[in-house]
């Protein structure tokens, strides 16, 4: 790993600090007060602020439109980028552009299917796999050369991230899965959200063991619970989501009006345990359209004053 | 297995409308394992026509036969005399065998009876998988005998996206994670290790994407 930061959230990780990172969905439109005012309620609790691209694999704003105005509101984007609608020519080329425009942080990711969607009669592309396009990035940085190995002309040099899904099987893979990402060029990491906090320690001793955490910064994600509904939802509708009984039974255990508090209180707990830690690094809080959330998470578990 | 699946009546009956005398022509190798166009399907596919062409007051003259394979001349030849004989043909093969028809009979309109669906098995009595996108550049021996390109939903190469939960993937609870099929079996087989490998993106240049594919084969040219 360089000790030159590339990008400010680079240098928090390289100071040592906690790292805190948002998320900011761009709009169903062309209106740029949407992104304007959800940059505004993360402004000073965050680090970085992811902006996701396409998400659930509906129609928004692109990505890279919605970090250029945060970047130009001073906040600092982790520019999201999938690999389910553009082949490599047209990645490369957003990589590029992006960089141009200031972006200095990148998150790779396969992309939500299509199907999932708001038009899953779309085709798909899967050209390259996330893997391959976090190598794709780094090479673009530390050889300056395009995926045909074209000599570019100023080199993007992008801070690079991806996801981790511990809860996700087969279990067992999951690590060996994060030692090919940090093979591949992954800087930092962030995980889904961590519900099942057993399953997580599992997940970073494992990794510790392999020497991962040594080589990549680990972001922990969390997501403040709303509602017992939201809960099960979750729990039985998103893939890839671990909301274990003890949670549901501590929700429905208050009454209704009180949900949103104790959902807090999980999530505020959570990221304690993360913040002592070892091999985590910090924490992405996903809290999805309640960015108002966030201030109170950052400012509740001590990250911001 | 090329695997296929009649289209609904409605709409092959909209295609062959405009014709008085209509040959439905089989095919008596994929489609038929399938049960989708050999010689049983291609009966019981005239006789729904006869009826519902009579239902509605049309006079259609409806014959029928069945070749071995619709995609080679040798077989093709067997039933230039019916298609001769007719305005149209309904073709009950693959897309291939359809257009191979067409090429053969330059006068003769060609209509499909059947979506071609996949390139497949049948893994149970009566359930077909798709297992084969023909790429052209297969990496089988990689992955444990189990295809990520065609039967991973991202066509994922380097193990299984965070969707993969108890075996199943995200997009389809009735689809099997290709990934977690391909870690079992290397594992059963002690070559779980093949997965640490990095796999370069995939060269796409042999499979469609490099645009229609054309193999010659100079040892068998007459």
């Amino acid at each position: 790993m360089t000790t030159t930061p590339i990008s400010k959230l680079h240098e928090t990780f390289l100071k040592g600090e906690f790292a805190v990172t948002g998320e900011c969905g761009p709009p169903r439109g062309a209106d740029m007060n949407v992104i304007t005012k959800k940059g505004e309620l993360l402004r000073g609790c965050v680090d970085a602020v992811n902006v996701t691209d396409n998400q659930t694999a509906i129609v928004r704003m692109s990505s890279i439109a919605a970090s250029k105005h945060l970047l130009d509101m001073g906040l600092e984007p982790v520019m999201q980028m999938v690999c389910r609608d553009r082949n490599r020519i047209a990645i490369q080329s957003d990589i590029l552009g992006a960089y141009s425009l200031g972006i200095r942080n990148i998150l790779c990711l396969s992309g939500d299917h299509q199907s999932f969607g708001s038009q899953p009669d779309a085709l798909n592309v899967f050209d390259i796999d996330s893997m391959n396009l976090i190598r794709t990035v780094r090479d673009m940085r530390d050889t300056g050369k395009d995926m045909s190995g074209f000599e570019l002309k100023e080199a993007p040099k992008m801070f690079i991230g991806a996801a981790a899904n511990p809860f996700a099987d087969p279990f067992e893979y999951r690590v060996l899965r994060l030692g090919k990402k940090i093979d591949a060029g992954v800087d930092f990491i962030q995980t889904q959200c961590i519900f099942n906090m057993e399953r997580f320690k599992e997940w970073v001793r494992l990794a510790k063991e392999e020497g991962l955490t040594e080589r990549v910064y680990i972001m922990g994600g969390v997501t403040p619970i709303k509602t017992l509904g939201m809960a099960t939802y979750m729990k039985n509708k998103v893939a890839g989501m671990d909301v274990p009984d003890t949670i549901i039974k501590r929700l429905s255990g208050v009454p209704k009006e009180k949900q949103g508090e104790e959902g807090m209180k999980i999530c505020l707990e959570t990221i304690e345990e993360l913040k002592s830690m070892k091999g985590v690094h910090g924490v992405h809080i996903m809290a999805i359209e309640a960015e108002e959330k966030v201030k109170e998470i950052v400012e509740g578990s001590g990250l911001r004053n | 297995m090329i695997v296929g699946q009649q289209k609904p009546i409605e709409e092959i009956k909209k295609m062959v409308k405009p014709y008085k005398k209509l040959l439905i022509l089989g095919c008596g190798t994929c489609v038929k394992t399938c049960f989708a166009g050999g010689e049983d399907e291609t009966a019981a596919l005239a006789s729904a026509l006869r009826m519902t062409f009579k239902i509605d007051g049309q006079s259609v003259e409806i014959s029928q036969q069945t070749v071995e394979r619709q995609c080679e001349n040798e077989f093709i030849q067997e039933a230039a005399k019916k298609i001769g004989d007719n305005e149209a043909v309904l073709s009950m093969a693959c897309g291939a065998g359809v257009q191979a028809i067409a090429r053969r009979f330059p006068k003769s309109p060609v209509y499909p009876a059947l979506n071609t669906t996949f390139l497949g098995v049948q893994e149970s009595q009566g359930v077909f998988t798709e297992e084969c996108l023909g790429c052209g550049n297969c990496g089988l021996g990689v992955f444990g005998a189990i295809c990520p390109v065609t039967r991973c939903s991202k066509k994922l190469l380097n193990g299984p996206c965070g969707g993969s939960q108890k075996g199943k993937c995200e997009v389809n609870p009735e689809t099997e994670c290709a990934w977690q099929l391909i870690i079992d079996r290397l594992t059963a087989l002690g070559q779980l290790n093949n997965l640490r490998t990095y796999i370069p993106p995939k060269n796409w240049k042999t499979s469609h994407s490099g645009g229609p594919r054309k193999l010659v084969r100079e040892d068998h040219i007459l």
